[in-house]
């Protein structure tokens, strides 16, 4: 593993050009990620129907190309995802990001795949993973989900 | 000793760090530290290692005058007049903290103003909060100009009749400003005003003497002036040590202690309570040493020249934005990089064995004043050089490289 592996094509794409960028004005709710460490945020928002599916989301924020393109990808996967598709996705690349060295959700199309496995580079970078978490995390806010006490990066 | 084969002295340039030769760009942050410092460490714990300043055996009595040793070194290092006007803590953090305390103690109340300025690190800052939320003092802000400086008449529009401390940096750590503490100082004591320099930056890249400056309290980080960690020091007047009441209560610190009161030790143990950071004092005045046997003026030389190099080279690089132009610049150089965030800086040089910090360098006021939420910074110590700053240049045009 190299820069050439934490820094990909689809990585700078997303960072240089992220996807669902700004706020939109009728979302229904909203969450911050922060990270104290640099001082990067991402701030996300979501339209939720009445069943908790998203049929819009976007984020606004600032940071490196990672943490970028990480809310970008994660952004475009979420879109008119339900609930409990979102949930298992969010807990899915969490794992990945910090043990697993695969994706195992079925709900993760083969190219969806390839991008969000294109952030796994950070794992060789730990400083980096919060970067390529943030906007997750956010996301996780939003959605109102709450943290499993025995697992900090699980959510329930 | 020549400034020429400086790294020689330092073990960790002689290591490979991920394959890569060390290009050290991160001493504003932390300096690296001097074979000598290191062994003194090792000596004393092997061969002379004792608590002091309490038992009466031949260690404990060897230790303590190693530890007082330190003190005067540290007294003739910053030309203090008395060696009681020394106090070690754990940090330059802790004894901003200490003054902080004992002086928001016993002469602070509701509406006074603290004088800060934008440029402070978060450690003379929240220090003071502290009293804003216990006692409702009043925290000011002396404004940065454009060229990331703090001027004197700036300082001076923000005093008042409610000003009751100064406490402001020497050297910033991100811009580079060298403040005027000398005249800040004359100013301040015209008004009675005590000052608080933090010296963080100031002590280890500059000339020191206490008497000449005049400052009240003078905090030093040890572990930047190529020491060990978990050491800093308080340089305080004495009338302010004798006023102030002691900061932490515990052994060492007391003169008599009975059910129904207590009375407190003499200088300098009324500040120093429990077991002292010993072993890192005692290696502490290896690099007193160390600094002397180089010259500090020379240090200074070296690294004014290098800094100059180093924005030359940077300016050169159309990319580059160096930030902060102030009149008289230490040696810290910040930037930004067209296009890429100093957080993807500081990994890909990493990769090319460049070490230099990213983000927002614990100034997070100073970085909203610039509309940055972080910058990259190159520092510098004893031990740098042009190729060092060669390589940062090399490095970051792989940057762009990369996000071409």
């Amino acid at each position: 593993m190299d820069l050439k592996e934490l820094y990909q094509e689809i990585i700078l794409d997303h960072g240089k050009n992220p996807r669902n960028l700004g706020k939109f004005e009728n979302f229904n709710k909203d969450a911050e990620g922060y990270n104290p460490l640099c001082g990067d945020k991402v701030h996300v928002y979501l339209k939720l129907n009445e069943d908790k599916e998203i049929e819009d989301i976007s984020f606004e924020g600032h940071g490196c190309a990672i943490s970028m393109a990480s809310a970008s990808i994660m952004t475009e996967l979420m879109k008119d995802k339900k609930n409990s598709e979102v949930k298992e996705i969010l807990n899915d690349f969490l794992d990945m990001i910090k043990q697993s060295p695969e994706l195992k959700s079925q709900l993760i199309k083969e190219d969806e795949k390839t991008k969000l496995m294109s952030l796994s580079g950070v794992k060789r970078y730990p400083m980096r993973v919060k970067c390529a978490t943030i906007a997750w995390h956010a996301l996780a806010s939003a959605m109102n989900y709450k943290k499993d006490e025995n697992n900090s990066e699980k959510f329930i | 000793m020549s400034l020429k084969d400086i790294k020689k002295q330092f073990p960790i340039f002689s290591n490979k760090i991920q394959n890569n030769d060390l290009v050290y760009l991160d001493s504003a942050n932390s300096s690296q530290k001097p074979q000598i410092v290191v062994d003194r460490i090792y000596d004393f714990y092997t061969k002379e290692f004792s608590n002091v300043g309490r038992s009466i055996h031949y260690l404990a009595v060897a230790a303590t005058n190693l530890y007082e040793n330190t003190r005067t070194l540290v007294q003739k290092y910053i030309n203090a007049k008395d060696k009681n006007e020394i106090v070690f803590t754990k940090g330059a953090t802790e004894a901003i903290n200490l003054v902080a305390n004992t002086f928001g103690q016993k002469y602070l109340k509701k509406g006074d103003e603290v004088l800060l300025t934008e440029l402070e690190h978060h450690s003379n800052y929240v220090p003071w909060h502290y009293l804003r939320k216990s006692k409702g003092v009043k925290i000011k802000f002396a404004e940065m100009d454009e060229n990331g400086d703090v001027t004197l008449e700036t300082i001076e529009k923000n005093i008042t009749d409610k000003t009751k401390i100064i406490a402001i940096t020497h050297l910033s750590n991100v811009t580079g400003a060298i403040l005027p503490v000398k005249e800040i100082t004359k100013l301040a004591h015209s008004k009675n005003i005590p000052v608080l320099i933090d010296g963080c930056q100031g002590a280890p890249h500059l000339k020191l003497d206490m008497q000449d400056l005049d400052c009240d309290f003078y905090a030093i980080s040890c572990h930047k002036m190529y020491g060990p960690t978990g050491l800093g020091i308080l340089y305080a007047k004495k009338k302010w040590l004798e006023e102030l009441p002691p900061y932490q209560g515990g052994g060492g610190m007391i003169r008599e202690v009975k059910k129904e009161g207590i009375t407190f030790g003499e200088l300098p143990n009324k500040y120093e309570a429990g077991t002292m950071a010993t072993a890192q004092v005692i290696a502490f005045g290896e690099s007193i040493k160390f600094i002397n046997k180089i010259g500090i003026e020379n240090i200074e030389k070296h690294e004014r020249e290098l800094t100059v190099y180093g924005e030359e080279v940077l300016r050169k690089n159309n990319s580059v934005k160096l930030i902060g132009n102030p009149k008289d610049k230490g040696s810290v150089l910040s930037f930004t990089l067209d296009g890429v965030h100093p957080h993807d800086i500081a990994t890909i040089l990493d990769e090319d064995g460049v070490a230099i910090r990213a983000g927002h360098h614990c100034c997070q006021i100073l970085h909203e004043k610039l509309g940055l939420s972080a910058t990259a910074r190159a520092s510098l110590g004893v031990y740098n050089t042009k190729e060092d700053l060669d390589q940062l240049n090399e490095s970051l045009n792989k940057c762009k490289k990369i996000f071409s």
